[in-house]
C-alpha cells in the first residue's frame, strides 16, 4: 500500500478508493506531548487543504489539513481517551481519520517516503 | 510562544550555546533565542514539581535604583510600602500608569548597603518583553538625583522545586537559611551572586543573579547535581499557570487594573490608606465597589485545552470576557485557564461558557492556585 506525505507533515495511506490520514513521526516530535485530538465526524466532506482536525499539545493547538479531497468515513475513536497514541505510534495506531477519496489523481502531487525524508532532512 | 520575530533581530543570551549543547529547542521569546523545551514539557514540568528545575530567565531586566529618597520615588510609581521594607526583603509590585493600568509587574528588594551589586537602594527585576519600556518610564518619572542602572552584564537563573535548597546549598552554603521573599549576597568561585528565595512556579526555590561570564560554569555545576535538570519555557508556563500566577502581556496589560487582575494584595495597607500612587482614586474605588471584570481561574470540562484569546460568552453568545492563559495542567491532568469574567460571575463554582474556534466549552470558576504553593516562609521551618 503506497504511503504519501505532505509538506505540512501529514501522511496518507491509499488503499483503493479509501485512505487513512495521520501526522508524521517528525510532526509529533515537533509538537511534543499531545493531550487532545479533535477528529472530524463521519460524513464530513473536505476539499484538499481544508482544516480537518486539531491536535493539541501541552503548549499549543495545531491544525491538521486534509491532504486530498474526500468524505470522512471514520475517525480514530481511540484518540478520545488516549491522545498520547499520536506520540507513541503516529504512523500506526495514532492515525486520525479515514477518507473516501474523491479523486485518486490528487495523490500524484504528494511526496513519497524518500522525498519526504529528504524534505525533512532539509528543514 | 508564537511571537513572530525574524531571527535576525533576535539577541542571544549568555547561556545560548549551553542550551543548544544540552539539546534545548530554541524559539524566539521576548526578543531573544530561548529554550522552549529539552526532553518535553510534561517530563520537565513533573521533574520540577518533584525535584529541581533550572530555568534561564536572563531575558528579564535587572535594575538597581538608588539615590536620595528612593523609597518615596518608587512609591510615587508603585503601590507597595517600600518605606517599610527591611533590608534583604522583597515585594511583588506593579508599575502603574496614571489611570491605574498595569505597565508591568516586578519584584523589588531593598538592598543592604554592602551588596554584590555595589549599589544602595533597590534591586528590581522586570519582565523581559517590556524591560526597555519600563526603563524609559522610570527614567522619565524618577528625579534626576535617582540613579537607574540596567545591569546588562548579569545573567539570571531560577532553580525551582522541592529539592532546590539541597542542590543549591551544596554549591552555595547558607542559601537554605533564606526564607521566602528574602535575598542576600553570596559567592561562588570568587564571583558575587545575589540570591533570593523566590520564583514563579509556585514551588520552593531561588533566583540567582550572577555575572554573565560565570553563568555557563554555574549552570553546568548546578546540573551536575543529581536533583537538577534544565527546564524550558514551555514547562515554566504550565507551572506558573497551575500556580495561578499571572503573566505580563497575557493576563496583565495596561487595560487591567490591580483589582480587576485580582492583585489587591499588592496594595500595601499603608498605601491603601494614604494613596499617592498612580490611579489611586480609581483603584481604591474599585477595591470598594468591584471592577467590571475580574481575573479568575477556570477548570475546563473535557480534555480539550482552551487557549489565550478564546471568548467568555453568555448563553445568547454575547462576548463578556476573554481567556488570557490556557493550557493543559500536567499535575492536575485537565485543561485549566485564566480568564477575565464579569465581576458577578467570578465566584468559585460558577459555571461559565467559552467559545473557541466556533466550539463551545463549559468551565467552572476555580479558586487559585490550582496546585498549592510550597513556599518556605519565615518561621515555618
Amino acid at each position: 500500500m503506497p504511503r504519501f506525505f505532505t509538506q505540512d507533515h501529514e501522511w496518507i495511506d491509499a488503499d483503493g478508493d479509501t485512505a487513512t490520514v495521520g501526522i508524521t513521526e517528525y510532526a509529533q516530535g515537533q509538537l511534543g506531548d499531545i493531550v487532545f485530538v479533535e477528529t472530524p465526524d463521519a460524513g464530513k466532506e473536505f476539499a484538499r487543504g481544508d482544516d480537518a482536525a486539531v491536535v493539541e499539545s501541552v503548549k499549543a493547538a495545531s491544525d491538521v489539513y486534509s491532504p486530498v479531497s474526500g468524505t470522512v468515513t471514520e475517525a480514530n475513536g481511540d484518540l478520545d481517551d488516549s491522545p498520547e497514541l499520536v506520540n507513541e505510534d503516529p504512523e500506526g495506531r495514532g492515525w486520525f481519520f479515514k477518507l473516501a477519496l474523491k479523486d485518486r489523481r490528487e495523490l500524484d502531487g504528494l511526496m513519497d517516503e524518500t522525498k519526504y525524508k529528504a524534505f525533512v532532512d532539509g528543514l | 510562544m508564537t511571537e513572530t520575530e525574524s531571527s535576525e533581530t533576535l539577541a542571544t543570551l549568555p547561556l545560548d550555546g549551553w542550551h543548544r549543547a544540552r539539546g534545548g529547542r530554541m524559539v524566539p521569546f521576548a526578543g531573544y533565542h530561548m529554550p522552549v523545551q529539552y526532553e518535553g514539557v510534561m517530563a520537565e514540568h513533573s521533574w520540577t514539581r518533584r525535584s529541581a528545575g533550572l530555568f534561564d530567565v536572563s531575558h528579564m531586566g535587572q535594575l538597581t535604583v538608588s539615590g536620595p529618597d528612593v523609597d518615596a520615588a518608587l512609591e510615587a510609581l508603585m503601590p507597595a510600602d517600600f518605606k517599610g521594607l527591611g533590608e534583604g526583603r522583597m515585594r511583588y509590585s506593579l508599575l502603574l500608569a496614571d489611570n491605574g493600568g498595569i505597565l508591568d509587574d516586578l519584584m523589588a528588594t531593598r538592598l543592604p548597603d554592602d551588596n554584590v551589586f555595589g549599589a544602595a537602594g533597590f534591586y528590581v527585576v522586570v519582565n523581559g518583553a517590556v524591560k526597555f519600556e519600563d526603563i524609559g518610564h522610570l527614567r522619565e518619572h524618577l528625579a534626576d538625583e535617582i540613579t537607574l542602572n540596567h545591569m546588562e552584564g548579569r545573567a539570571l537563573l531560577a532553580l525551582q522545586g522541592p529539592k532546590a535548597a539541597d542542590a543549591l546549598g551544596r554549591l552555595v552554603p547558607g542559601v537554605g537559611d533564606l526564607a521566602f521573599m528574602r535575598g542576600g549576597s553570596f559567592g561562588w568561585q570568587g564571583r558575587g551572586l545575589w540570591i533570593s528565595r523566590s520564583g514563579y512556579t509556585g514551588e520552593d526555590g531561588f533566583e540567582i543573579s550572577l555575572p554573565a561570564e560565570t553563568a555557563e560554569a554555574f549552570a553546568e555545576a548546578l546540573c551536575a547535581e543529581p536533583e537538577v535538570k534544565p527546564i524550558g519555557l514551555g514547562a515554566r508556563d504550565s507551572l506558573r499557570l497551575e500556580a495561578g500566577l499571572p503573566l505580563y502581556g497575557h493576563d496583565l496589560d495596561p487595560d487591567t487594573t490591580p483589582i480587576a487582575a485580582d492583585l489587591g494584595f499588592a496594595l500595601s495597607k499603608r498605601r491603601r490608606g494614604e494613596g499617592g500612587f498612580p490611579g489611586a482614586e480609581r483603584i481604591l474605588k474599585e477595591r470598594e465597589d468591584g471592577a467590571i471584570q475580574k481575573r479568575v481561574g477556570l477548570v475546563i470540562d473535557g480534555r480539550q485545552p482552551v487557549r489565550e484569546g478564546a471568548d467568555v460568552v453568555e448563553a445568547d453568545g454575547t462576548m463578556v470576557g476573554r481567556v488570557t492563559s490556557g493550557g493543559f495542567a500536567p499535575t492536575i491532568g485537565k485543561p485549566i485557564a485564566m480568564a477575565y469574567v464579569p465581576w458577578a460571575s467570578a465566584e468559585p463554582g460558577t459555571t461559565i461558557h467559552l467559545s473557541q474556534r466556533g466550539k463551545l466549552h463549559r468551565a467552572e470558576v476555580a479558586a487559585m492556585p490550582f496546585v498549592p504553593h510550597r513556599y518556605v516562609r519565615a518561621g515555618a521551618k
